[in-house]
């Protein structure tokens, strides 16, 4: 695509604390761009879920983000343990997250099919011992 | 009402944001859980939580929430402050638990707004 603007995210796996600054600097330049608050709300939210997934479940990452004029892409690939039932991770409440993890606010069950909620096409690739990427993707109208 | 009809009626203290205290907030949602915070709530103005680290900083600012009130008593670390100040947020402290300060901002009109 020749207007497509790419932004790459390198996420830490030994700082929950920095967890989430991918998210939040994309949120802040689709603003500058002037997309619409409500698909910046969900791009925002959507990223921010995989964003912490990637760092509780997986060792960090690599965030991908294209934005061309008529979607935003979030391409969220680890080389992590895998999920190895994907549909137990899609339903509501199911969530393999330490207690450590449920103490710092997270690990509800509810990261997957929030991500899927915000978003207008997500696509799980998992392999075990081999990662995971996460393709999401959200129409600009 | 206003995030100072909030801090008034929690009895709490400002930790920042003072000079933002006439933003007019519609709805507030209560968790601990950031993940509930990001999966149900839905145009709210108003976090109320006892989780004082910079994820509930972060999960505000996501779903554009302006006023994050800590409650019984905690208080956040100044660099979890200070995350809020840069992003123009009103936190509070509040020695209310949370059944009593969403209770009280009920009474006084301010509702669960959309899910």
């Amino acid at each position: 695509m020749d207007n497509a603007i790419v932004f790459e995210y390198n996420v830490d796996s030994d700082d929950f604390t920095r967890a989430g600054e991918a998210s939040s600097d994309i949120k802040k330049k689709l603003k500058e761009m002037g997309v619409s608050p409500e698909i910046v709300r969900k791009v925002a939210i959507a990223m921010y879920e995989g964003e912490i997934n990637m760092v509780i479940h997986a060792n960090g990452g690599k965030i991908t983000v294209e934005i061309t004029p008529k979607e935003i892409e979030m391409k969220l690939a680890d080389v992590g343990p895998g999920i190895p039932d994907v549909d137990k991770a899609m339903q509501a409440g199911w969530s393999t997250a330490p207690e450590e993890v449920r103490n710092l606010g997270f690990g509800a069950g509810m990261g997957l099919p929030n991500m899927k909620k915000n978003t207008d096409d997500m696509k799980i690739d998992t392999e075990i011992g081999k990662g995971t990427t996460i393709t999401m993707m959200v129409k600009m109208g | 009402m206003t995030a100072r009809d909030v801090k008034e009626i929690l009895d709490a203290e400002v930790l920042t944001g003072e000079e933002l205290l006439d933003t007019e907030v519609k709805s507030a949602c209560g968790s601990d859980m950031m993940s509930e915070v990001l999966a149900f709530s839905k145009d709210h103005s108003v976090l109320l939580t006892g989780l004082c680290n910079q994820q509930s900083i972060r999960t505000a600012e996501m779903m554009d929430i302006k006023v994050i009130v800590y409650i019984r008593g905690k208080v956040p670390q100044e660099e979890v402050v200070e995350m809020a100040r840069e992003r123009e947020m009103i936190i509070m402290t509040t020695g209310h638990r949370m059944f009593s300060s969403c209770g009280l901002l009920y009474q006084a009109g301010l509702k669960s707004g959309p899910y």
